[in-house]
């Protein structure tokens, strides 16, 4: 930003030194043009915004949603505080049963408040996370595996081509259904609904890791698999240092694939199935017909929308960390 | 090894046998013989090229002698004992250095160093070798850079470097130069000639450049152009080592192989589709196009 701010006083461009020129170039061209777009953007939404009379009242613009950022904000301060003083009180109340009677058990309940935004959000990133993980644990052995064999891509292909396109809403009920009928525990480590959106999030993310890791090994070079036989490398020796490097471009294209599906995907599923997360927010808001409604759903748009943004860029920025080819990790 | 002798019969040197070999590859349109009858023995420290038009199958040649390709018949006895799979004591430099483009020149080296001598020889050891095969190829000022950051020509030093470090047998070069400009290729076949007078390799080169073909090798190997390729003539090139580009370019028995070489491949195994095509010119550097390995 500190960019910026040296364009703005420069009075004389030519005048100065050449590096410092370079660098407002790249701050007009990396700073200064996305700005304008989104500036441009925000007058397009508000005026359009304005022109938009809905039975919850107007379309929320840019001011109202921004309004129910801070008001979103505000109320999960609230409610943290509410539970840190269900906390404080609760050991204050054991402490003063067992002063009188030693023998007294305390009982530690949690704190049943409702959950804010904030915690909706966190629900929906620690689920969406967990999903990926499972089908990047599946994808990418067997990936490898239908890579390094024809026979099995021949076997497994036809029903990887059935299974890729079904949506996670057809897929919703089956895992609900299976899940109920096999995850049966007293004391359940995690909680079903958690279960139910976290396998549709795999099952949905799982095929473009596949196909591609697949497509990634199979692709490999000749040459250097003419490499790896001149110096007779074992088996798996060969996968893990000439195979899995030389997928690891498309095994990570495969990954940002995957992720946009993800998210995509769960938001889906916690709206359709009523699972805790940023799409049973939506959902909620939606049939609460407030006359805020609009605009805190309008935020928690906004919101995925910046969450999806940032899972690519992590999802880029580990591909630059880890992967040797610089140019397949550009945009 | 100064004078080879041209007496193929006697056999106590001879270190590789290429014994009546045929290749033969399925196609959609059946089979396809990329070679008939290819015999050749090769003595220890000898220094063999084979020569020939684009799509005459001497990569074949040098892949069945590697073991990437299987021969229909006939085989490849090494040290009297017949090659059946490929193996690092047939130490390959490929046509586009293949070398291993998420490692560093050293870590290229290190990873047929570990396979080799992982259980002989002693970390340090290792390490010291890896180095001292990149300082043989005048890659050590390089040696901890990627192959995408240095030069075609310097690669292919790493990718000679590795197969150096295997200690091999037998050196076995694919066009080792083939993809390089001329001014390189020069500096490259003088640190090959460099490298072969200190360690004594046997070598068989496959090339399409007949100065590379002289300059370097002690017996020429030519070959007829395919289908079912074969050994056409062994020509002799009795010059003594260490040899001075230079001084060659005048020499009477450097001249006279040279032209001995050109006759075959332009007055006997004139390749008629691709002189008419290109005009003549550039047969003796054909593309890769018809290559059959």
């Amino acid at each position: 930003m500190g960019k910026t701010i040296t364009l703005s006083r420069a009075t004389g461009v030519s005048s100065l030194p050449a590096p410092v020129r370079r660098v407002m170039s790249i701050g007009l061209k990396n700073v200064v043009v996305p700005l304008l777009g989104i500036v441009l953007f925000l007058g397009a939404w508000s005026l359009a915004a304005r022109n938009i009379d809905t039975s919850l009242g107007q379309f929320p613009g840019p001011a109202t949603v921004a309004q129910q950022f801070v008001s979103l904000y505000d109320e999960h301060r609230a409610e943290r505080e509410k539970a840190e003083a269900f906390y404080e009180r609760q050991e204050q109340r054991n402490a003063e049963r067992v002063a009188q009677d030693p023998s007294y058990e305390p009982k530690i309940r949690d704190y049943t408040g409702k959950e804010t935004f904030f915690d909706q959000v966190r629900t929906s990133l620690i689920t969406v996370m967990c999903g990926f993980l499972l089908a990047a644990l599946v994808a990418i052995p067997f990936g490898i595996a239908i890579g390094l064999s024809e026979t099995l891509y021949t076997a497994v292909n036809p029903v990887i081509q059935v299974l890729k396109p079904i949506s996670p809403l057809a897929w919703l009920p089956l895992v609900t259904m299976v899940v109920s009928a096999l995850y049966v525990s007293e004391d359940p480590l995690v909680p079903k609904s958690f279960l139910n959106s976290m396998i549709t999030v795999t099952l949905c993310c799982l095929w473009p890791m596949l196909i591609n890791t697949a497509v990634g090994v199979a692709s490999i070079s000749q040459d250097l698999v003419n490499v790896s036989r001149v110096l007779s490398l074992p088996p798996l020796t060969h996968v893990r240092r000439i195979v899995l490097p030389a997928a690891v471009p498309a095994i990570f294209t495969g990954m940002r694939l995957s992720i946009g599906i993800a998210w995509m995907v769960l938001i889906a599923a916690e709206m359709l199935a009523q699972n805790p997360g940023l799409g049973k927010f939506v959902w909620d808001e939606f049939q609460n017909g407030s006359s805020e409604s609009l605009g805190r759903i309008l935020t928690a748009a906004i919101v995925i929308g910046f969450i999806g943004f940032l899972l690519d860029r992590g999802m880029l920025t580990l591909q630059r960390f880890v992967s040797w080819d610089r140019n397949s990790a550009t945009r | 090894m100064n004078n080879p002798t041209p007496d193929r019969d006697v056999a106590r040197d001879v270190i590789l046998d290429i014994s009546h070999i045929d290749v033969v590859f399925p196609t959609p349109k059946g089979s396809f013989q990329a070679l008939a009858d290819v015999d050749l023995q090769i003595r220890q420290g000898e220094f063999i090229s084979i020569i020939g038009h684009s799509g005459c199958g001497k990569s074949t040649v040098l892949n069945a002698v590697a073991g990437l390709t299987e021969t229909a018949r006939g085989g490849v006895i090494l040290n009297g004992r017949e090659v059946d799979r490929p193996g690092p004591e047939r130490a390959m430099v490929f046509q586009n250095h293949s070398l291993l483009p998420w490692l560093t020149a050293f870590e290229n080296v290190a990873l047929a160093v570990r396979q080799v001598f992982g259980k002989t020889k002693s970390k340090a050891k290792q390490k010291e070798w890896i180095e001292h095969n990149l300082r043989l190829v005048h890659m050590d000022h390089a040696m901890h850079k990627r192959p995408d950051e240095i030069s075609g020509g310097m690669k292919q030093r790493v990718g000679i470097a590795r197969a150096l470090a295997m200690q091999p047998d037998i050196l076995l070069l694919d066009e080792p130069f083939g993809a390089l400009d001329a001014l390189t290729r020069s500096s490259l076949q003088d640190s090959l000639m460099e490298i072969k007078a200190e360690l004594d390799n046997t070598v068989i080169m496959v090339t399409h450049d007949v100065d590379e073909a002289v300059l370097l090798s002690d017996r020429i190997v030519m070959m007829t152009n395919g289908p079912a390729a074969t050994v056409g003539e062994i020509l002799d090139v009795p010059l003594p080592h260490p040899r001075e580009r230079m001084a060659l370019v005048e020499d009477p028995t450097y001249v006279h192989c040279r032209s001995e070489v050109l006759r075959f491949l332009y007055e006997k195994q004139r390749k008629v589709e691709a002189i008419g095509r290109h005009n003549g010119k550039s047969a003796a550097r054909a593309g890769d196009d018809a290559k059959v390995a």
